[in-house]
């Protein structure tokens, strides 16, 4: 038998309610909040977002029933208004499981593209790389962001339009990242600083593409093997706007996801020296006979993939997951009505102790055989999500990740260059990044 | 053993076909994985597994079928 939303029971308050209901504590502590609704609800529970119930459900079977919804029963594009903003009106947030079948069919994510992604990426790590020296010190945050940056332009919009950029894109791509906070659940356009600075942000990124849309004018057209995506939506008449926005979803997904896994898989690679000298000891065993780093990449490294997905197990780069309903569906028992929101959790679901025994180890055996706790769990091992709208670039990510630490465990050393523990997210906007400082010292490997 | 494609969750990768071109195939039509063999040769086990593995929207499996079926 069901029963309807108002059983569902609703989580404790521990950051005072201050007419929003749980969003002051979602700005503070998301984590803490997502946590007690399992902890005190069980599979399903729910918290008070503004004026709306969100219900959040954890475990197996009521993931399952969450990620198989269709979209025409839970919509994902307006459970996130804080992307609005961002993107700019007029570009979807997200395509329907159909169009992103198509995009993969034709563009930039099909598996026989993949080589050629595994190539640029390699030459862009080796490109930032290069200017190291034998020994120094670099921000994570700052790095893997820039270098991240570089990777998903040249591989998603084309090498020349990476050409055009450096560092200041990123920065400004940054201050877009930092302009999601959840006060966007009741206006996304109230006027306070990160808003402010959001907007200024992708200002200052329309005024970039103008500029690289000018010369590309200027230059008149080139012979079609030397296009890339601008040049088509330049040929369309797409306005500089539009296109930047389309340039801003399109990476998106793929960037601050990627960037923050990389640097907490080398923060945990370096707080777990032993799976550090394993992982570098099969690196060091593949590419011995000097097999190159892009053909590696793509096939299996079964150590370091561990250790990336144990990374992802206990830091998802996305926290929680947004649908709102369309059409009543039931959720571990319950009827929910059209208007609610309900929520996934990766980062409560992937540390589900009766699933991941000792959740909060970082232990890379759980994903060898027999074990396999990633395929055991699939509707709770949910870094990438599930279901239809799970990640459409995980295998891109992967290969990036392993190619990434091919490069940079073969020829460096790591250290830490602050207490352990000092390394820890900023968790006061809806995308997490690292808190900075967050440094770490490199020397060159003497073999 | 016994392979078990989702097609609720197949996004149409095709990298299945990559790992064991024996067992995958692909519908055009319908954008999706088609299963050549339910039951594979004992022999193609590493490959299946690599597909199940490697599969972008985890929707493969191996299940170990029950002895008397194996039989049949």
């Amino acid at each position: 038998m069901t029963t309807s939303q108002q059983d569902i029971p609703q989580v404790s308050f521990a950051v005072p309610d201050d007419g929003f209901g749980h969003l002051a504590e979602l700005r503070v502590d998301p984590i803490g909040l997502l946590q007690r609704v399992r902890d005190e609800c069980g599979d399903i529970g729910r918290f008070r977002l503004a004026d709306r119930d969100v219900v959040m459900v954890t475990g197996a079977e009521a993931n399952e029933q969450f990620f198989r919804a269709p979209d025409s029963t839970l919509d994902q594009a307006a459970a996130y208004p804080f992307m609005t903003p961002i993107f700019g009106k007029g570009v979807v947030f997200d395509a329907s499981p159909e169009e992103r079948q198509q995009m993969l069919k034709n563009q930039a994510l099909r598996g026989d593209m993949m080589r050629g992604h595994a190539a640029t990426i390699e030459a862009e790590i080796n490109r930032m790389v290069g200017e190291w020296g034998d020994e120094g010190e670099i921000d994570l945050l700052d790095w893997f962001a820039e270098l991240t940056i570089y990777t998903t332009s040249s591989c998603l919009i084309g090498k020349p339009f990476r050409e055009e950029l450096d560092a200041s894109f990123a920065h400004h791509y940054h201050d877009l990242e930092k302009g999601t906070d959840a006060l966007a659940y009741v206006d996304p356009y109230m006027d306070i600083e990160s808003f402010r600075t959001r907007d200024a942000a992708r200002v200052a990124l329309v005024e970039l593409v103008q500029g690289i849309i000018d010369k590309r004018i200027a230059r008149g057209t080139v012979p079609k093997e030397e296009r890339d995506l601008l040049d088509v939506l330049i040929s369309v008449d797409y306005t500089a706007d539009l296109i930047t926005g389309i340039f801003i979803s399109m990476m998106f997904a793929g960037h601050h996801t990627s960037s923050g896994t990389a640097a907490w898989a080398l923060i945990e690679l370096m707080r777990h020296p032993e799976t550090m000298k394993d992982v570098v000891a099969e690196l060091d065993d593949l590419y011995a006979d000097g097999s190159e780093i892009s053909f590696q990449a793509l096939r299996s490294i079964p150590r370091l993939e561990a250790a990336l997905k144990e990374t992802l197990r206990l830091h998802p780069p996305l926290i929680i997951l947004l649908r709102l309903v369309q059409e009543e569906i039931e959720l571990a028992g319950h009827t929910i009505m059209p208007g609610t929101m309900v929520a996934a959790s990766p980062k409560v679901s992937n540390r589900i102790g009766e699933d991941f025994p000792d959740p909060e180890a970082f232990d890379p055996g759980r994903y060898l055989d027999p074990r396999q706790e990633d395929l055991v769990n699939r509707w709770t091992w949910i870094p990438f999500g599930a279901g239809k709208h799970r990640c459409v670039g995980s295998a891109f990510a992967m290969m990036q990740l392993k190619a990434i630490f091919s490069v940079i465990l073969r020829d460096y050393e790591f250290e830490m260059a602050q207490p352990s523990e000092d390394y820890r997210d900023d968790v006061s906007k809806m995308v997490i990044q690292l808190a900075q400082p967050c440094r770490v010292t490199y020397r060159r490997r003497v073999k | 053993m016994k392979v078990v494609a989702d097609l609720g969750l197949c996004q149409g990768h095709q990298m299945c076909q990559g790992e064991a071109p024996d067992v995958f195939a692909f519908d055009e039509d319908t954008d999706q994985v088609v299963l050549l063999q339910e039951h594979p040769d004992e022999t193609l086990r590493p490959q299946v597994a690599a597909a199940v593995q490697y599969c972008p929207a985890m929707a493969l499996a191996l299940v170990e079928a029950p002895a008397q079926e194996e039989n049949r």
